[in-house]
Protein backbone atom coordinates (compact mmCIF):
# COMPACT_ATOMS: atom_id res chain seq x y z
CA UNK A 1 0.00 0.00 0.00
CA UNK A 2 1.56 3.11 -0.85
CA UNK A 3 1.96 6.18 1.42
CA UNK A 4 -0.06 9.17 0.80
CA UNK A 5 2.84 12.26 0.47
CA UNK A 6 0.15 15.18 0.92
CA UNK A 7 -3.30 16.14 1.95
CA UNK A 8 -5.17 18.65 0.27
CA UNK A 9 -8.18 19.70 2.02
CA UNK A 10 -9.96 22.33 -0.56
CA UNK A 11 -13.47 22.03 1.61
CA UNK A 12 -15.54 24.68 0.98
CA UNK A 13 -13.98 25.99 -1.65
CA UNK A 14 -15.51 26.13 -4.79
CA UNK A 15 -14.65 25.86 -8.69
CA UNK A 16 -11.76 26.12 -9.33
CA UNK A 17 -10.17 26.18 -5.97
CA UNK A 18 -10.16 22.56 -5.39
CA UNK A 19 -8.10 22.09 -8.54
CA UNK A 20 -6.17 25.16 -8.10
CA UNK A 21 -5.32 24.18 -4.48
CA UNK A 22 -4.18 20.53 -5.91
CA UNK A 23 -2.32 21.87 -8.75
CA UNK A 24 0.10 23.82 -7.00
CA UNK A 25 0.45 21.19 -4.46
CA UNK A 26 1.69 18.76 -6.63
CA UNK A 27 3.68 21.70 -8.30
CA UNK A 28 6.84 20.59 -5.68
CA UNK A 29 6.22 17.22 -5.33
CA UNK A 30 8.34 14.18 -6.92
CA UNK A 31 6.72 12.01 -10.52
CA UNK A 32 4.72 9.16 -8.58
CA UNK A 33 3.86 11.32 -4.86
CA UNK A 34 0.20 10.26 -4.06
CA UNK A 35 -2.19 13.40 -2.90
CA UNK A 36 -4.90 12.86 -1.06
CA UNK A 37 -7.49 15.83 -2.49
CA UNK A 38 -11.11 16.59 -0.19
CA UNK A 39 -13.60 18.98 -1.11
CA UNK A 40 -16.92 19.35 -0.48
CA UNK A 41 -17.58 21.13 -4.11
CA UNK A 42 -20.35 18.96 -5.75
CA UNK A 43 -18.60 19.92 -8.96
CA UNK A 44 -15.13 18.03 -8.34
CA UNK A 45 -17.00 15.06 -9.17
CA UNK A 46 -16.32 15.75 -12.54
CA UNK A 47 -14.05 18.53 -12.66
CA UNK A 48 -11.74 16.08 -10.90
CA UNK A 49 -11.16 13.15 -13.31
CA UNK A 50 -11.34 15.68 -16.13
CA UNK A 51 -8.02 17.60 -14.57
CA UNK A 52 -6.66 13.83 -14.61
CA UNK A 53 -7.19 13.68 -18.12
CA UNK A 54 -5.99 17.08 -19.21
CA UNK A 55 -2.83 17.07 -16.85
CA UNK A 56 -2.16 13.85 -17.73
CA UNK A 57 -1.85 12.68 -13.63
CA UNK A 58 -3.97 9.44 -12.70
CA UNK A 59 -6.88 9.58 -10.32
CA UNK A 60 -6.36 6.29 -8.43
CA UNK A 61 -9.67 6.53 -6.13
CA UNK A 62 -12.60 8.48 -5.87
CA UNK A 63 -14.95 8.35 -3.30
CA UNK A 64 -18.01 10.18 -1.13
CA UNK A 65 -17.36 9.95 2.79
CA UNK A 66 -19.84 10.19 5.39
CA UNK A 67 -20.21 13.73 5.51
CA UNK A 68 -21.39 13.94 1.82
CA UNK A 69 -17.85 15.41 1.06
CA UNK A 70 -15.43 14.05 -1.47
CA UNK A 71 -12.27 12.25 -1.36
CA UNK A 72 -9.41 11.89 -4.78
CA UNK A 73 -6.46 10.02 -4.57
CA UNK A 74 -4.46 11.28 -7.05
CA UNK A 75 -0.82 9.77 -8.37
CA UNK A 76 1.20 12.65 -9.79
CA UNK A 77 2.39 11.61 -13.45
CA UNK A 78 3.32 14.49 -15.49
CA UNK B 1 10.20 -12.54 -73.88
CA UNK B 2 12.47 -9.36 -73.32
CA UNK B 3 9.13 -7.37 -74.33
CA UNK B 4 7.00 -8.59 -71.25
CA UNK B 5 10.19 -7.60 -68.96
CA UNK B 6 9.85 -3.93 -70.19
CA UNK B 7 6.28 -3.98 -70.31
CA UNK B 8 6.24 -4.92 -66.48
CA UNK B 9 9.35 -2.85 -65.80
CA UNK B 10 8.11 0.21 -67.06
CA UNK B 11 5.06 0.77 -65.50
CA UNK B 12 6.80 -0.27 -61.54
CA UNK B 13 8.93 2.37 -62.55
CA UNK B 14 6.54 4.94 -63.37
CA UNK B 15 4.66 4.19 -60.33
CA UNK B 16 7.73 4.70 -57.77
CA UNK B 17 8.55 8.29 -59.32
CA UNK B 18 4.26 9.00 -58.91
CA UNK B 19 4.50 7.82 -55.34
CA UNK B 20 7.84 10.15 -54.97
CA UNK B 21 5.78 13.18 -56.35
CA UNK B 22 2.60 12.01 -54.15
CA UNK B 23 5.32 11.81 -50.58
CA UNK B 24 6.49 15.43 -51.83
CA UNK B 25 2.96 16.38 -51.81
CA UNK B 26 2.20 15.60 -49.08
CA UNK B 27 5.21 16.40 -47.43
CA UNK B 28 4.39 20.00 -48.54
CA UNK B 29 1.08 19.78 -47.11
CA UNK B 30 1.79 18.56 -43.86
CA UNK B 31 4.33 21.31 -43.20
CA UNK B 32 1.42 24.34 -43.92
CA UNK B 33 -0.56 22.34 -41.10
CA UNK B 34 -0.91 23.62 -37.64
CA UNK B 35 0.14 21.80 -34.57
CA UNK B 36 -2.19 22.56 -32.01
CA UNK B 37 -0.93 22.70 -28.33
CA UNK B 38 -2.78 21.45 -25.12
CA UNK B 39 -3.35 25.65 -25.25
CA UNK B 40 -6.09 27.29 -24.07
CA UNK B 41 -6.12 31.19 -25.81
CA UNK B 42 -8.91 33.78 -24.89
CA UNK B 43 -9.81 37.10 -25.88
CA UNK B 44 -10.98 39.27 -23.32
CA UNK B 45 -13.57 41.42 -25.08
CA UNK B 46 -16.03 41.52 -22.58
CA UNK B 47 -14.67 43.55 -19.47
CA UNK B 48 -18.52 43.36 -17.63
CA UNK B 49 -17.95 40.97 -14.11
CA UNK B 50 -20.22 38.15 -15.52
CA UNK B 51 -17.62 38.03 -19.00
CA UNK B 52 -14.16 38.49 -16.60
CA UNK B 53 -15.27 35.70 -14.13
CA UNK B 54 -15.73 33.29 -16.66
CA UNK B 55 -12.50 34.15 -18.42
CA UNK B 56 -10.18 34.14 -15.47
CA UNK B 57 -11.86 30.94 -14.04
CA UNK B 58 -11.23 29.00 -17.22
CA UNK B 59 -8.03 30.79 -17.88
CA UNK B 60 -6.30 30.06 -14.33
CA UNK B 61 -8.37 26.47 -14.48
CA UNK B 62 -6.10 25.39 -17.67
CA UNK B 63 -3.07 26.47 -15.84
CA UNK B 64 -3.92 24.70 -12.81
CA UNK B 65 -4.14 21.52 -15.55
CA UNK B 66 -0.77 21.64 -16.98
CA UNK B 67 -2.05 23.56 -19.86
CA UNK B 68 -0.90 26.84 -21.46
CA UNK B 69 -2.78 29.57 -20.61
CA UNK B 70 -2.85 33.17 -22.44
CA UNK B 71 -5.52 35.93 -22.25
CA UNK B 72 -5.61 38.53 -24.33
CA UNK B 73 -7.13 41.36 -23.07
CA UNK B 74 -8.91 44.19 -25.59
CA UNK B 75 -11.90 47.02 -25.67
CA UNK B 76 -13.83 46.79 -22.48
CA UNK B 77 -11.54 43.75 -21.59
CA UNK B 78 -8.83 45.84 -21.02
CA UNK B 79 -10.54 48.23 -17.96
CA UNK B 80 -10.71 44.68 -16.17
CA UNK B 81 -6.94 45.22 -15.84
CA UNK B 82 -6.77 48.82 -15.00
CA UNK B 83 -4.89 49.15 -11.64
CA UNK B 84 -8.21 50.00 -8.98
CA UNK B 85 -6.65 53.20 -7.32
CA UNK B 86 -6.56 54.75 -11.31
CA UNK B 87 -9.58 56.33 -11.92
CA UNK B 88 -9.57 58.79 -15.02
CA UNK B 89 -7.63 57.55 -17.66
CA UNK B 90 -7.06 59.22 -21.41
CA UNK B 91 -5.72 61.98 -22.71
CA UNK B 92 -9.01 63.71 -24.50
CA UNK B 93 -12.74 63.79 -23.43
CA UNK B 94 -13.74 60.99 -25.47
CA UNK B 95 -10.89 58.75 -23.88
CA UNK B 96 -11.91 60.33 -20.30
CA UNK B 97 -15.15 59.78 -20.30
CA UNK B 98 -14.62 56.59 -21.37
CA UNK B 99 -12.92 55.69 -18.71
CA UNK B 100 -15.73 57.28 -16.46
CA UNK B 101 -18.05 55.10 -17.98
CA UNK B 102 -16.37 51.84 -17.44
CA UNK B 103 -14.59 52.37 -13.84
CA UNK B 104 -10.85 50.51 -13.99
CA UNK B 105 -10.13 47.13 -12.30
CA UNK B 106 -12.17 43.52 -12.33
CA UNK B 107 -13.29 44.94 -8.97
CA UNK B 108 -15.10 47.37 -9.97
CA UNK B 109 -16.76 45.74 -13.22
CA UNK B 110 -20.46 45.73 -13.74
CA UNK B 111 -22.92 42.90 -14.22
CA UNK B 112 -24.06 43.41 -18.54
CA UNK B 113 -27.48 42.39 -17.04
CA UNK B 114 -29.22 43.10 -13.55
CA UNK B 115 -26.38 45.83 -12.39
CA UNK B 116 -28.92 47.71 -10.70
CA UNK B 117 -27.16 50.93 -9.95
CA UNK B 118 -23.86 48.65 -8.43
CA UNK B 119 -26.62 46.50 -6.61
CA UNK B 120 -26.05 43.32 -8.72
CA UNK B 121 -22.44 42.73 -8.65
CA UNK B 122 -22.65 43.91 -4.54
CA UNK B 123 -25.16 40.80 -4.60
CA UNK B 124 -23.02 38.18 -6.74
CA UNK B 125 -19.53 39.15 -4.88
CA UNK B 126 -21.82 37.88 -1.49
CA UNK B 127 -22.71 34.83 -3.47
CA UNK B 128 -19.39 34.54 -4.06
CA UNK B 129 -17.85 34.70 -0.54
CA UNK B 130 -20.57 32.23 0.75
CA UNK B 131 -19.60 29.89 -1.57
CA UNK B 132 -16.25 30.73 -1.15
CA UNK B 133 -15.93 31.30 -5.11
CA UNK B 134 -12.49 33.47 -5.84
CA UNK B 135 -13.34 36.73 -7.55
CA UNK B 136 -12.41 37.98 -10.56
CA UNK B 137 -9.76 40.19 -9.04
CA UNK B 138 -8.44 37.61 -7.31
CA UNK B 139 -8.57 34.86 -10.10
CA UNK B 140 -6.22 37.54 -12.30
CA UNK B 141 -3.33 37.66 -9.45
CA UNK B 142 -3.99 33.95 -9.12
CA UNK B 143 -3.38 33.20 -12.49
CA UNK B 144 -0.57 35.95 -12.50
CA UNK B 145 0.87 33.26 -10.05
CA UNK B 146 0.02 30.54 -12.40
CA UNK B 147 1.83 31.64 -14.99
CA UNK B 148 -1.19 32.81 -17.36
CA UNK B 149 -0.28 34.81 -19.40
CA UNK B 150 -2.01 38.25 -19.31
CA UNK B 151 -1.51 40.30 -22.49
CA UNK B 152 -3.47 43.43 -23.24
CA UNK B 153 -4.30 44.60 -26.96
CA UNK B 154 -1.59 47.97 -27.74
CA UNK B 155 -4.11 49.08 -30.41
CA UNK B 156 -7.05 49.75 -27.99
CA UNK B 157 -4.85 50.54 -25.60
CA UNK B 158 -3.57 53.31 -27.69
CA UNK B 159 -7.66 54.15 -29.09
CA UNK B 160 -8.58 54.41 -25.20
CA UNK B 161 -5.93 56.29 -23.94
CA UNK B 162 -4.60 53.40 -21.11
CA UNK B 163 -1.02 53.74 -20.76
CA UNK B 164 1.16 50.86 -19.67
CA UNK B 165 1.23 52.53 -15.71
CA UNK B 166 -2.60 52.25 -15.58
CA UNK B 167 -2.96 48.89 -16.10
CA UNK B 168 -2.25 46.31 -13.02
CA UNK B 169 1.33 44.64 -13.12
CA UNK B 170 2.37 41.40 -14.46
CA UNK B 171 1.39 41.77 -17.43
CA UNK B 172 3.43 40.87 -20.55
CA UNK B 173 3.76 44.00 -23.28
CA UNK B 174 1.31 44.99 -25.47
CA UNK B 175 0.69 43.13 -28.42
CA UNK B 176 -1.25 43.71 -32.12
CA UNK B 177 -3.58 41.40 -33.75
CA UNK B 178 -1.55 39.33 -35.77
CA UNK B 179 0.29 38.17 -32.58
CA UNK B 180 -3.27 37.82 -30.95
CA UNK B 181 -3.64 35.23 -33.97
CA UNK B 182 -0.76 33.55 -33.68
CA UNK B 183 -1.73 32.93 -30.16
CA UNK B 184 -4.85 31.46 -30.81
CA UNK B 185 -3.22 29.71 -34.25
CA UNK B 186 -1.50 26.87 -32.05
CA UNK B 187 -4.05 26.99 -29.35
CA UNK B 188 -6.64 23.26 -28.67
CA UNK B 189 -8.78 25.41 -27.25
CA UNK B 190 -9.68 29.22 -28.05
CA UNK B 191 -12.31 31.51 -26.88
CA UNK B 192 -13.79 35.03 -27.34
CA UNK B 193 -15.73 36.44 -24.61
CA UNK B 194 -18.00 39.13 -25.57
CA UNK B 195 -20.79 40.68 -24.36
CA UNK B 196 -24.26 39.15 -24.30
CA UNK B 197 -26.49 40.03 -27.10
CA UNK B 198 -29.25 43.07 -27.32
CA UNK B 199 -32.69 40.96 -25.26
CA UNK B 200 -35.60 40.57 -27.78
CA UNK B 201 -37.62 42.90 -25.25
CA UNK B 202 -35.05 45.61 -26.29
CA UNK B 203 -34.94 45.64 -30.13
CA UNK B 204 -31.79 47.37 -31.99
CA UNK B 205 -32.30 51.24 -33.32
CA UNK B 206 -32.17 49.76 -36.49
CA UNK B 207 -35.34 47.06 -35.97
CA UNK B 208 -37.30 49.77 -34.17
CA UNK B 209 -37.00 51.76 -37.55
CA UNK B 210 -34.68 54.41 -35.72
Amino acid sequence: MDVITRTVDAKGQSCPGPLVALARALKDARTGDLFELLATDPGSRSDVPSWAEISGNELLEAEVLDDDSFRYVIRKVA
Amino acid sequence: MSTTATTETEPETTSLADLLQRVEALEAERSKQIKKKNKLTIIAWGGNLDQIWPTTILATTAAASGMESSVFFTFWGLFAIVKPEVRITGDNWMQKMMSVMNPGSAQKAKLSRYHFGGAGPAMFKKLARDHQVATPDELIALANDLGVRLIPCQMTMDLLGLKRDDLIDGLEEPIGAATALAEMRDAAVSLFISRRRRSASRPALAERGC
